[in-house]
């Protein structure tokens, strides 16, 4: 896993739909363009959930990890 | 009176046209996309997807607009009002069907109130966000919620009967409208 820039955190674990993409969307309006985003979740729709949502949005889906059960997203704004 | 003399052509300054000018407008107008539902049930297992869907399309970056009519009007009064209306055939109807986003119930397996407490308690164990959340979570994101005129008189709902940051009241035309704008989806829930 590379290091990012990180300008924010969404710790998303334990939360089901829609939850992790409407904290995602909330804290990605604090960032500017071109920042990233950290996004931690454990509900497994979220991985399907989070490249669709990057889509319709315009955002960049970096990088997309999964560790002992917890999928980890790093997103760049538009 | 001689005009100015400009040393390069950047620096003349055209003016935009109208149509130029309308078109950067309009622009933005048919890239955005939008949501619209139809929510016309006061029950719990309808409410969840239509605040589920609504707060997606938001989270989204979709404009999205809530119609709220007949039942659905329900869950949208204020908490704390339990009869409404002006006659005893409006009255009646509220005490038949207690409003308020936490009086919701299920269209089936309601058994007296046992299925929703059993779902609220499953969506507390699997941290299910409830309806009061989503709701929430909705009006955050700058969901419009557009209550029915003609059901709001038919329940004899006042606009203090509902909760804060509603839009105005509307009628059919107006979902109309929205439902036949460009890039709009639309659903009755």
């Amino acid at each position: 896993m590379t290091t990012h820039d990180l300008t924010a955190t969404v710790d998303a674990r334990n939360l089901s739909c829609p939850m992790p993409i409407v904290r995602t969307a909330q804290q990605m309006k604090t960032i500017a363009s071109g920042q990233l985003i950290e996004v931690l979740a454990t509900d497994p729709g979220s991985l399907k959930d989070f490249s669709a949502w990057t889509r319709s949005t315009g955002n960049t889906l970096v990088e997309q990890t999964q560790e002992n059960g917890v999928f980890h997203f790093i997103i760049r704004r538009a | 009176m001689t005009a100015p003399t400009l040393s390069t052509p950047d620096e003349i300054f055209v003016p935009p046209t109208v149509a130029t000018l309308m078109e950067a407008q309009a622009a933005p107008e048919v890239a955005q996309k939008q949501l619209v539902i139809i929510n016309w049930s006061s029950e719990y297992d309808r409410i969840m997807p239509t605040l589920i869907m609504a707060t997606t399309a938001a989270a989204s970056g979709l404009t999205c607009s809530v119609f709220i009519t007949f039942w659905g009007l329900l869950p949208f009064v204020k908490d704390q009002k339990r009869i409404t209306g002006d006659n005893w055939m409006q009255k009646m109807l509220s005490a038949m069907q207690r409003p308020g986003i936490h009086h919701l119930k299920m269209s089936k397996m309601n058994f007296m109130g046992m299925g929703p407490w059993m779902i609220g308690q499953l969506s507390k164990q699997l941290n299910v966000s409830s309806p009061v959340e989503l709701l929430e979570a909705a009006q955050m994101l700058g969901v419009e919620f557009i209550p029915c005129q003609m059901t709001m008189d038919m329940f004899g709902l006042k606009r203090d009967d509902m909760i804060e940051g509603l839009g105005e009241p509307a009628g059919a035309a107006t979902v109309i409208e929205l439902m036949t704008q460009p890039g709009t989806a639309s659903l009755f829930i």
